[in-house]
């Protein structure tokens, strides 16, 4: 791996860090439930592009399989909240 | 044995994952930022498709070489959340009217596609 390579690899890990630390902080700070369900939507997002860079760092490819599972769970836990959100229940 | 990847291919790779990386950052900050929900939902879409694609395609592009055959298994990640980003962010949106309307919120529209105003009736609870 050539050093521009690794060096931008630290950069985006760094980066993206620092944005899941700000998604924490919406979460914390959110003055509603929407706010809150929105921030963990951002929260997953992040996590799966930190997988993403993990699995270019240690040129392994399970760490995709990894980041289709927080995904998949992402999204259903996700809308699963919005659900109640809007209804105040989830299975009719 | 195994051989590193050319220059081009790193410099293309670096370049995919700082941008992503940005458009993350960029993301969590205005949802840190802004000061609406509705204007707050806007912001996450940005690592939703620019994050996701450029990394995805950075992915594709160094475990492709490594591996000596096309990688293009990790697009599912890329097409998994193009699907299901936006339906999550309609049923957030949903959500968010309906509760906003409950509360009697002034500048939220009754029904989709009249103005907001005083003379109409209050939304039924469902």
């Amino acid at each position: 791996m050539s050093p521009v390579l690794a060096l931008a690899l630290q950069l985006a890990l760094g980066c993206l860090a620092l944005s899941m630390l700000l998604c924490l902080g919406r979460l914390v700070l959110g003055p509603r439930a929407e706010d809150r369900v929105l921030a963990y939507d951002c929260l997953y997002i992040n996590v799966v592009l930190l997988i993403l860079c993990l699995g270019i760092v240690y040129r392994s490819s399970s760490y995709f399989e990894a980041a289709l599972l927080i995904a998949l769970f992402g999204f259903v836990s996700s809308s699963a909240m919005a659900k109640f959100l809007l209804r105040g229940e989830i299975i009719e | 044995m195994n051989v590193s990847p050319p220059q081009w291919l790193d410099a293309l790779t670096a370049g995919l994952v700082v941008a992503g990386a940005l458009a993350a950052l960029i993301g969590s900050f205005g949802l840190l930022r802004l000061g609406k929900f509705f204007q707050r939902v806007h912001a996450p879409t940005l690592g939703a498709t620019v994050g996701i694609w450029s990394l995805t395609l950075a992915m594709v592009a160094q475990m492709s070489f490594v591996g000596g055959q096309p990688y293009v298994h990790a697009f599912l990640v890329a097409i998994f959340i193009a699907l299901t980003a936006p339906v999550t962010t309609v049923l957030l949106m949903r959500a968010a009217l309906f509760r906003a309307r409950l509360r009697g919120e002034p500048d939220v529209p009754l029904t989709a596609g009249d103005p907001p105003g005083p003379d109409q009736s209050p939304p039924r609870a469902r």
